[in-house]
């Protein structure tokens, strides 16, 4: 190929003008306004504002803690159940493999507030049908939204129930590509199914899971819409507040951007650690 | 060879008796929210056990109507991913077309830019983008606001590259030789070969801004120019409120992408499967 700028940069420059503006510009803005004071106006550069109220700020340990909980418990069992998912979707015995996949892969398509809502109703105390479905067999209903550990554990399972799916397309497609031969041989040495899902499938999927568990991590980090509005404003108490919606707060509450950007970057932060690590996890031997 | 065949019917019975059970479990919460919206709201918060259908749909929906003017905002929501859609694919194909394509200064440089920053968290450009726009451009609540800064997303760039690297030059190349001008090439013959690569992206475009709810919540919050899921937002949390309404509008956004889902699933999972392929 011959070098021709000009007709690169018109096929390139509208797309980069908007990815400029809206996405690099802001990146940068968003650090700089971390470092500043915007409570008052005009706004002015002082760097230990934020920073210095961040790390005194039990607000931000809570809502750090309950963000890290959800991703140390949530990610991991996600993952796990998209890979069973996956595997089982693709085996040759199945049957009506089109309806099964519908269920797992239809959570996908629903949006945030549509399937918030289903589960505030579905989870409700009195007159929830989880609850009704509970007591009918003999076990005593929960208080979902009162109580810390449960309404927790409400946040991971809509979260699992909405994103498993997703994770197990991009499982199955990595599975797909595996090729059969690889199988055959291990079936003519009698290897059994199980040991050959643990030593070809899920070392062959390596790259293809840690790509999903990063993808999963980072979109959990900003969990915001869950909390928002099945715990209703991270409640009870604070005890589903995460680091998504303490920036909502301070960003669009209490309009105190500043802090919020601080926040902002300190999920960047862990983006940044987290993409690292998977770098090195998938990186090729030498 | 009998005990094989066994063996095998075996596994395939445990396979179905263990999947069917998560199957339903995973259908569930669909299934209910179609339950619901049929139900009116002394049904719904009753003691018992209601897992049926019942025939108060077209009720519910007027009283969600009632409650915010959700037929308004599915039709911002609707024109809003409409555009989007079109202006996205258009803007990222074209740049995935020069980065296949051609040799120019500065392409390493911008490779790099657009893969180096795409694992950072949306979270972090919100309040910039929300400050230029609401601020400093004076564009809140309209459709400007709702449609232009959510275009920055590159998945469709990096997608189009990938598709149009894969064709073969010579296709190319015998237009340039017979004078074709490169944006006609771009048009008439690139473009109509990446149909199914557009399809796979205009769909999971469409859906991300159907379901869009963090931005258009904080950049348009007046009733007038809420799309549907903002608008629906409001009500959750209410006390009173219709909960056969919310369902209603739940299952309006829902759906027809659940409808959508069936009829294209080919192209869906084309697109969702695409964002781990680099």
């Amino acid at each position: 190929m011959r070098t021709q700028n000009a007709t690169a940069y018109r096929f390139l420059t509208p797309y980069l003008l908007i990815f400029a503006i809206f996405w690099i510009w802001p990146i940068i803005s968003s650090f700089l306004i971390s470092f500043q004071a915007t409570r008052t106006v005009p706004w002015r550069f002082a760097p230990a504002f934020n920073w210095g109220r961040l790390i005194g700020d039990p607000a931000f340990y809570n809502a750090l803690k309950n963000t890290l909980l959800i991703l140390v418990i949530q990610v991991p069992v996600m993952i796990s159940l998209a890979i069973v998912m996956a595997v089982l979707l693709n085996s040759p015995l199945l049957k009506a493999r089109g309806l099964y996949r519908f269920a797992f892969f239809a959570p996908v398509v629903v949006g945030e507030v549509a399937y918030s809502a289903v589960f505030r109703l579905m989870f409700s105390l009195d007159f929830g049908i989880v609850n009704k479905l509970l007591e009918s067999v003999g076990l005593a209903k929960i208080d979902w939204f009162s109580n810390v550990t449960p309404a927790m554990a409400l946040i991971m399972i809509a979260v699992t129930w909405r994103w498993a799916g997703y994770n197990a397309i991009i499982i199955l497609a990595g599975l797909q590509s595996i090729p059969e031969d690889v199988y055959e041989a291990a079936t003519l040495d009698r290897v059994s199914k199980l040991k050959q899902f643990f030593h070809i499938t899920l070392p062959l999927l390596k790259p293809v899971i840690v790509f999903c568990a990063v993808l999963s991590i980072i979109g959990t980090m900003q969990l915001f819409t869950e909390p928002f509005l099945i715990t209703e404003r991270g409640g009870p108490g604070g005890g589903t507040e995460t680091l998504g919606l303490l920036l909502y707060r301070q960003g669009f509450r209490s309009l105190n951007f500043g802090y919020a950007s601080a926040v902002a970057y300190t999920m960047a932060g862990l983006a940044i650690a987290i993409t690292l690590v998977q770098l090195w996890l998938t990186r090729e031997p030498k | 060879m009998t005990s094989r065949l066994q063996r095998r019917l075996g596994r395939s019975i445990a396979l179905h008796l263990f999947l069917t059970p998560l199957a339903l479990v995973w259908l569930f919460p669909l299934w209910m929210m179609v339950v619901f919206s049929t139900m009116p709201d002394n049904g719904i918060f009753s003691p018992g056990i209601e897992l049926l259908p019942h025939d108060n749909f077209l009720d519910n929906v007027a009283n969600l109507q009632r409650d915010t003017n959700f037929i308004g905002a599915i039709g911002i929501s609707v024109s809003v991913a409409v555009t989007y859609t079109i202006l996205s694919v258009l803007l990222t194909s074209m740049a995935g077309w020069a980065l296949a394509r051609y040799e120019f200064h500065g392409k390493g440089a911008v490779v790099a830019i657009i893969f180096g920053t795409i694992t950072l968290p949306y979270a972090v450009v919100l309040i910039p983008q929300f400050i230029m726009v609401a601020r400093d451009f004076q564009l809140a609540n309209t459709w400007i606001a709702l449609i232009v800064p959510p275009l920055f997303n590159s998945l469709g760039v990096l997608f189009m590259r990938q598709a149009f690297s894969m064709m073969p030059a010579e296709l190319f190349d015998a237009a340039r030789v017979e004078g074709v001008k490169e944006w006609r090439i771009f048009l008439f013959v690139a473009l109509p070969l990446a149909r199914p690569m557009l399809a796979a992206l205009a769909i999971i475009l469409f859906l991300a801004s159907w379901n869009n709810y963090l931005w258009p919540l904080l950049i348009n919050s007046q009733p007038g120019a809420m799309t549907a899921p903002v608008a629906l937002g409001t009500l959750i949390g209410l006390t009173k409120v219709s909960w056969g309404g919310i369902m209603a509008g739940a299952v309006m956004l829902t759906v027809p992408m659940l409808i959508v889902f069936v009829l294209l699933q080919r192209h869906f999972i084309a697109g969702i499967a695409a964002g781990a392929v680099k």
